[in-house]
C-alpha cells in the first residue's frame, strides 16, 4: 500500500501492465524525456526504453490513428493525449476507425486501445484545455468512456481498460491530479468498466456525478440540512454506464439531481434523465434535475468558477429538488 | 514571344538600406516593446496575475517585427498561441494585451481568452489559437477571400471599395509542421495558388522536442514546400535587417502574383515552453550563445548607433525607459481594471443570434443551470 495522488496511481498501474504485458506501449508527445505535461509518464522511459514509451511528433491524428494500427496488429497500445481539446484532430481516427473498426471487420478486428487524456476545467486553463466532452464520445458507438475519480479507482479502471479488448477513453480530471492522495494496494486489481459506486448512501435523494465534481457535490452535502439525506453515487464509467446503481437508488428515494462540468444541452445528464422517466416515471417524486456548465465555451480564468458546478450551486439544486 | 507586360520590379540590393531611419528606430522600438511587456508578463505571472498557461516570444522579436515591415497593415495575419508580440507588434495596445492575460473585462478579448487568445480585427489580426497548426488551413482561407475579391468580387468585402492586392501572413512553429492540417492547407495553397506565406517561426523546438527528433528535412523545410508546388525559402530570423532583406522580396512577390510561399524562419525562444517548463531538452550554453551574441535587438541598437550613426546611446536608453513605463501603465491598468460581469460575460459572444435561453439580454441568476421548477428561487429561464 502506497498513499498516491491519482497521478501516481496512473503511473504506477502504466508501470505494473508494461512490467506484466510486453505488448504495452505508451506514445505521445513529450510523453518520454519529459514524462507528459502533467508528469504522468515520469521516469517510465528510463524503466521501459525509448521503443515502449514514445515520444511522438505533435500529430494527434497520427498519434492515434498508428495506435490503432497497433492494435489492429495485436498490441495494447496507451497513447497520452496533453488536453481534451487536443482530441479534435485525432476525432476523425477515434470515432470513425478506432470506434467502427470492430463492426467493419464484422467481429474480426477488435482494437484494444486506451486513449488517455486529461479532462476537465478547474486549474484556471484557458479553452481547449478545460472542456469536458465526454458525451461526444458516450455518443460514439464502440467506444467505451470511463472517469475515475479517485487514486485507488484510477488504477483499477486504468487496468481494466489496458486490458479490456475494446478502445477506451480514459479521462483523467485535471482538478484532482494532485488535489489529495489515498491508499493504492500494489496489487493488481481492477475495478469493472461499467460499474459506479456509492460515495455517500443515503435515502431521501439521489445525486449522480462522475470525474472532479464529486468533491463539488461532497461538499454540497456539507451544506445541507442535517436531515435532508442524500445518495451520491459516483459513475465512475459513462459508457456503458451503471443503469443499476442508478435505478436502485432513485427508486428508494424518487428524487435525482445529476451534477457534470460539460455544457448542460445534450451533456451525459440528458441521457441519466432519460433512463430514469423511462423506467421509474411512477417513482419520482421530483423532476430530476440538472447541473451542469452552461452552453457557452469554457470562459478563461476568473469566470471560470462562475462555469463549473460548485457547492452552492448544486446544493440550491438539491433542495429545490427535496422540496418539490 | 510575348511580350513581357509588367513593368520589371525594382528593388534594391538590400531594401533594408532604403528604408529611413525612422522605420529602423520603429523596429527597434517595436522588438523592445515585446521584450519589455514579456518581462513583465513573467513577473505577473510569477505573481499569479496571470492565469491558465502563458507562452513568451522573448527572443523571437525580429521575426514578427521584421515579416510585418514588409508587408501593409490590412494584410491579414493568423497565429498560434505564442501571440503576445503579433498583437503588439500589430498595433494591439499593451493595455488591452497586458489585461486580456489578467483575465480583466478591459482585455481585447473581455477576459475571456487569456494568452492564447489574442484577437485584434481592426488591426487584421485573426488570432491566436491554442490547436497547433489548426490556424493555417484558416490563413489559406484568408487568402482565398483576398483572390476572391480581387479575381470576382472585384471588390474590397470590408469597405465595399477597389480589392486590393493583399498577401495574408500564416504563422506557425516547428511543432506545426507535423500536423496533417498544414498539409492540407498548403496543398490547398499550392493547387489554387492562394497569396499566402506560410512563416515557420523555427525555434527548433516544440515544447520538450527539438526539430530533429519531430520532423523530416529538419535541415530543409523548404522540401515540404517542394511536394505542394510552393517556392520555399529558409532564412536567418535574428538578424532583422537580412531578415527584411529576404523578406521583402518574397512578400512583394506573394502579392504581385499572388501565388504563396513557405519561408523557415530560423528564431529563438529565450525562455522556456510556457512558465513551467524545467527544459532539459536543452543546454544553458546554448540559450546562452543566442542571447549574449545573436540577440536581435542587441544587433540593431549597435547597428543604429554604429552603422546609422542616427541612435546615441542617451536616445537608446530613454527609448527603453520609455518603453518600460508604457509596459507598466499597462500592468498597472490591467491590475486595476475590473473583472468581466458573470451576469453580462458568461453567455455572451457564443452566437450572434443565440438561444433565447442564452440570450446576452436573458437575465443571469445563480443556480440557473438548474431546471425550471417555477416559483423557486434560482429557477426560471436562464
Ligand atoms: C493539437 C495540439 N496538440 C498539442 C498541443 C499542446 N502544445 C501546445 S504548444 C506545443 C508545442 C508547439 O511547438 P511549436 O509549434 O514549435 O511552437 P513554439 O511553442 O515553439 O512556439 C504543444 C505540443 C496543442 N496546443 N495543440
Ligand atoms: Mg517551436
Amino acid at each position: 500500500m502506497a498513499n498516491l495522488t491519482l497521478v501516481q496511481a496512473i503511473n504506477l498501474a502504466l508501470a505494473q501492465e508494461m512490467e506484466a504485458d510486453d505488448r504495452v506501449v505508451l506514445l505521445g508527445e513529450d510523453i518520454g524525456k519529459n514524462g507528459g505535461v502533467f508528469r504522468v509518464t515520469e521516469g517510465l522511459q528510463q524503466r521501459f526504453g525509448e521503443h515502449r514509451v514514445v515520444d511522438s511528433p505533435l500529430a494527434e491524428s497520427g498519434i492515434i490513428g498508428a495506435a490503432i494500427g497497433l492494435a489492429m496488429a495485436g498490441m495494447r497500445p496507451v497513447p497520452e493525449i496533453q488536453f481534451e481539446g487536443f482530441l479534435g484532430p485525432a476525432y476523425d481516427q477515434i470515432c470513425n476507425h478506432a470506434a467502427r473498426y470492430r463492426t467493419r471487420s464484422r467481429g474480426s478486428v477488435t482494437i484494444p486501445l486506451t486513449i488517455r487524456v486529461p479532462v476537465g476545467g478547474g486549474i484556471h486553463a484557458p479553452e481547449l484545455h478545460s472542456d469536458s466532452p465526454e458525451a461526444i464520445y458516450a455518443h460514439t458507438p464502440g467506444i467505451k468512456v470511463v472517469m475515475p475519480s479517485s487514486p485507488y479507482d484510477a488504477k483499477g479502471l486504468l487496468l481494466a481498460a489496458i486490458r479490456d479488448p475494446d478502445p477506451v477513453i480514459f479521462f483523467e480530471p485535471k482538478r484532482v491530479y494532485r488535489s489529495f492522495r489515498e491508499e493504492v494496494p500494489e496489487d493488481d486489481y481492477t475495478i469493472e468498466i461499467g460499474k459506479g459506486k456509492v460515495v455517500n448512501e443515503g435515502s431521501d435523494l439521489t445525486v449522480v456525478t462522475w470525474g472532479a465534481t464529486v468533491y463539488q457535490c461532497l461538499e454540497a452535502l456539507d451544506k445541507l440540512p442535517e436531515d435532508l439525506s442524500v445518495e451520491l453515487i459516483d459513475l465512475r464509467s459513462i459508457y456503458p454506464y451503471d443503469e443499476d446503481i442508478i435505478l436502485q437508488s432513485v427508486e428508494k428515494t424518487g428524487r435525482c439531481v445529476v451534477v457534470h462540468e460539460a455544457p448542460k444541452t445534450c451533456g451525459f445528464g440528458a441521457e441519466i434523465a432519460a433512463l430514469i422517466q423511462e423506467r421509474l416515471f411512477l417513482h419520482l417524486k421530483a423532476p430530476v434535475q440538472r447541473v451542469a456548465g452552461f452552453d457557452t465555451v469554457m470562459p478563461y480564468y476568473k469566470l471560470e468558477l462562475d462555469y463549473l458546478p460548485d457547492a452552492p450551486r448544486i446544493a440550491e439544486s438539491i433542495q429545490q429538488c427535496a422540496g418539490y | 514571344m510575348t511580350a513581357v507586360t509588367t513593368a520589371p520590379r525594382s528593388i534594391p540590393r538590400r531594401p533594408s538600406a532604403a528604408l529611413p531611419d525612422e522605420a529602423l528606430l520603429r523596429m527597434l522600438r517595436d522588438m523592445q516593446l515585446i521584450r519589455e511587456f514579456e518581462n513583465r508578463t513573467m513577473q505577473a505571472y510569477q505573481q499569479a496575475k496571470i492565469g491558465g498557461f502563458c507562452h513568451v516570444y522573448t527572443g523571437q522579436e525580429a521575426l514578427v517585427v521584421g515579416t510585418f515591415a514588409s508587408v501593409n497593415h490590412d494584410d491579414p495575419i493568423v497565429t498560434a498561441y505564442r501571440d503576445h508580440g503579433h498583437a503588439l507588434a500589430r498595433g494591439m495596445s499593451p493595455r488591452a494585451c497586458m489585461a486580456e492575460m489578467f483575465g480583466r473585462a478591459t482585455g481585447c478579448a473581455k477576459g475571456k481568452g487569456g494568452s492564447m487568445h489574442m484577437f485584434d480585427k481592426p488591426n487584421h489580426l485573426y488570432g491566436g489559437h491554442g490547436i497547433v497548426g489548426a490556424q493555417t488551413a484558416l490563413g489559406a482561407g484568408l487568402a482565398f477571400a483576398v483572390k476572391y475579391e480581387l479575381e470576382v468580387l472585384g471588390r474590397d468585402l470590408a469597405s465595399g471599395g477597389n480589392p486590393k492586392k493583399r498577401v495574408a501572413l500564416c504563422y506557425l512553429g516547428d511543432g506545426a509542421l507535423n500536423q496533417g492540417c498544414l498539409h492540407e492547407a498548403m496543398n490547398l495553397a499550392g493547387l489554387w495558388s492562394l497569396p499566402v506565406i506560410f512563416i515557420v517561426e523555427n525555434n527548433l523546438y516544440s515544447m520538450g522536442t527539438s526539430i530533429h527528433r519531430g520532423t523530416t528535412s529538419a535541415d530543409d523545410l523548404t522540401k515540404k514546400a517542394a511536394a505542394y508546388e510552393i517556392d520555399g525559402f529558409s532564412f536567418d530570423g535574428m538578424d532583422i535587417l537580412s531578415l527584411y532583406d529576404n523578406f521583402k522580396p518574397v512578400a512583394d512577390a506573394c502579392r504581385d502574383d499572388q501565388k504563396p510561399a513557405f519561408v523557415d524562419i530560423r528564431t529563438y525562444r529565450y525562455k522556456g515552453h510556457s512558465m513551467s517548463d524545467p527544459q532539459k531538452y536543452r543546454t544553458r550554453e546554448e540559450v546562452e550563445e543566442y542571447e549574449s551574441k545573436r540577440d536581435s535587438i542587441a544587433m540593431l541598437a549597435a547597428h543604429l548607433m554604429r552603422d546609422r550613426a542616427c541612435l546615441s546611446e542617451d536616445a537608446w536608453r530613454a527609448m527603453q525607459d520609455e518603453l518600460a513605463e508604457i509596459v507598466r501603465d499597462a500592468v498597472k491598468f490591467a491590475d486595476e481594471s475590473p473583472w468581466p460581469d458573470p451576469k453580462a460575460e458568461l453567455y455572451s459572444d457564443v452566437m450572434v443570434s443565440p438561444h433565447p435561453r442564452m440570450s446576452p439580454s436573458g437575465e443571469y441568476v445563480e443556480g440557473a443551470c438548474n431546471p425550471i421548477l417555477e416559483g423557486q428561487p434560482g429557477g426560471g429561464e436562464r
